[in-house]
């Protein structure tokens, strides 16, 4: 039944060798953007992972996930402010954070489902997005900016391009792994079980609230987790972080990545974000080239190609890049 | 040990101006397997749905081997002993076979908070499941996605999983539903086997099959428990014959 070398298992481990060989492409073609864009895909590539985790896996469609990277990103923002540097204080301080919000979220959204789940979800989003708006001593609407990346007692340098790729590349594996062992986990059966059918797992014995709520923090956890990796990259952290809209684009890598997999997510991200980076200028190159006129304007229009594309990947490849590729491998 | 296993008094559930179930009394002793008959939305499946949870009593009691019931939730009534069937198939379909019993088998093997080791390698489960599909003779079929199932399979899927959660005590809501003859003859001989170890409470039209199992039969309708007795005396009752059985059926059941 299951064959070790599918069309999806070989652009798997492509994918991964690329995504650990990034920094030398980088050198190789001297352009040191790709690893800072990079960089960037493999920390929301770990939001996606594990929005996945309650959406694919356990039928939870929060539309408020990035209240995480907000919560992660202003927990380090916040204590370097105020000088506290330490990873190893701002990063436990962003995790707790994190899951307690989920705690006292999930517990009330879990009590709904559907449509409901995804609107309350998306009401605490915007809850502690006004809240960082109101945060006039931390920059409010325009953000603050972070001096101090993260310190490691001189264990590992963030700052460093290179070392901080690696980091979050390390991170983004370890999400996966954990992840992955926790879907085939008992934990996980009843997670993809209370998805399947809420009503028989009652039936035959699951207090399944409580393990959603469960699953539900993990998945706020480990966003947060990206979240303060972000900031970290960025330098920089603002409302904005957790605006609805990037809840949506998180929703975004996971479908058109696939939600039936640990994987697909991470192809999700990088699909999505790399088209976003590269679809401007492809517009405004094949559009200068058809009417002979500088065509920057049109750069402003990728969205409008974005959107179809996706729509098309809803409509028609259920299960998303992934379950396209496995697609592939059946005949 | 005289005492009944399940006691249901003075049950009532209102839904807007329906009675559905209409202070409902029934014993079902130790061991015994009683049937419920009654007309399409006589108050069966609401009935059942009151003993496992699923739906709140206005008034009345449940006690399932002593203890007062009646505000459990369904998981655990389900730890205690209770499991159901039911009458509209309700599977896990995007899982195998195998693992929609595995799972309900899980649910009675301690807490399920465990983040690690792979559940399908996990023998304690495989084999409970396994064993619950032999006896409802779907072992051959354990790897196949529940979607693959024909309907009469679906049927004895739903009996393994309520099986794999140890019971004390089965509610079995329409077993034989939409199945062939051949297929209802072997569901029949299945719970002739249950029977022998387990209380049972069915719900079921298929009169032939009633009188062939039960120990004592109640007659439902219109939410209102109208006889209870042994199939012997339910045959014989004018009240039931002329509310339910009809000529017809009563030919039958007297054979
Ligand atoms: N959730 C509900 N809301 C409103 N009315 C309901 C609900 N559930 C059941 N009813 C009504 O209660 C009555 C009993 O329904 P129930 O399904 O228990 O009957 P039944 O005896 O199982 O019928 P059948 O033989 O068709 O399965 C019916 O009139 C039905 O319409
Ligand atoms: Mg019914």
């Amino acid at each position: 039944m299951s064959r070790l070398f599918t069309v999806r298992n070989v652009v798997v481990v492509a994918l991964l060798i690329f995504l650990a060989l990034v920094p030398f492409f980088a050198v190789l073609t001297g352009n040191a953007f790709l690893t800072t864009l990079f960089t960037r895909i493999v920390i929301l590539a770990i939001a996606a992972v594990s929005l996945n985790l309650i959406m694919g896996f356990g039928g939870m469609v929060s539309f408020g996930h990035a209240a995480y990277l907000g919560i992660g990103g202003y927990a380090v923002g916040i204590l370097a402010y105020e000088k506290v540097t330490s990873a190893f204080i701002q990063w436990p301080v962003a995790l707790v954070a994190c899951a307690i919000f989920a705690l006292i979220t999930g517990a009330l959204s879990l009590r709904t489902r559907g449509v409901y789940f995804i609107m309350i979800t998306l009401a605490f989003a915007q809850m502690i997005y006004y809240v960082g708006v109101s945060l006039d001593r931390y920059g409010a609407d325009d953000g603050l900016t972070i001096y101090t990346r993260s310190q490691f007692a001189g264990l590992i340098n963030l700052s460093n391009r290179t070392v901080f790729y690696y980091f979050c590349f390390a991170c983004l594996m370890g999400t996966i792994y954990l992840v992955w062992r926790m879907v085939n986990s008992r934990f996980g059966m009843v997670i993809q079980g209370a998805r399947s059918n809420d009503r028989r797992m009652r039936s035959i014995g699951f207090p399944t609230y409580r393990y959603r709520l469960v699953c539900f923090v993990i998945a706020g956890v480990l966003c947060g987790l990206s979240g303060v990796l972000l900031a970290n990259q960025a330098d920089f952290i603002s409302p904005a972080t957790m605006h609805w809209t990037r809840s949506g684009d998180l929703i975004v890598m996971a479908v058109l990545g696939g939600m039936g997999s640990v994987i697909g997510p991470v192809m999700g991200a990088v699909a999505l974000l790399v088209l976003e980076e590269t679809l401007p200028h492809i517009i405004g190159a094949v559009g200068g080239f058809v009417t002979g006129k500088s065509m920057v304007a049109a750069k402003e229009y990728w969205a409008l190609i974005l959107g179809p594309m996706l729509l098309l990947v809803v409509l028609f490849a259920r299960g998303g890049i992934d379950g396209l590729l496995r697609r592939f491998g059946r005949d | 040990m005289t005492e009944a296993l399940l006691q249901v008094e003075g049950l009532t559930k209102r839904f807007g101006g329906v009675i559905a179930s209409d202070a409902i009394t029934i014993d079902v002793k130790r061991g015994e397997l009683h049937a419920i008959i009654g007309p399409n939305g006589a108050g069966k499946t609401t009935l059942i749905g009151q003993l496992t949870g699923e739906i709140t009593p206005n008034t009345g009691s449940v006690r399932f081997d002593g203890s007062d019931i009646t505000a459990l939730p369904t998981y655990r009534r389900s730890m205690l002993g209770l499991a159901r069937s039911f009458q509209i198939t309700s599977l896990f379909p995007d899982f195998s076979v195998i693992d929609n019993v595995a799972l309900a088998a899980q649910a009675h093997d301690g807490h399920s908070f465990r983040f690690w080791a792979d559940a399908r390698e996990q023998p304690e489960l495989r084999e409970a499941a396994m064993i619950a599909l032999k006896r409802v003779g779907l072992a051959d079929r354990a790897n196949l996605l529940v979607a693959k199932l024909s309907h009469g399979e679906h049927r004895q899927l739903e009996i393994a999983m309520a099986l794999a959660t140890k019971p004390r005590m089965l509610l079995l809501d329409e077993p034989m539903a939409g199945m062939g003859p051949d297929e209802s003859s072997r569901m029949v001989a299945m719970l002739k086997q249950l029977k022998q170890e387990l209380t049972i409470l069915l719900i079921e039209h298929d009169m032939e099959a009633v009188f062939a199992l039960a120990d004592r039969i109640t007659v439902l309708v219109y939410g209102k428990v109208i006889a209870s007795g042994t199939p012997d005396e339910i045959r014989a009752n004018a009240e039931v014959i002329q509310a339910y059985l009809g000529e017809r059926d009563a030919e039958a059941a007297n054979g």
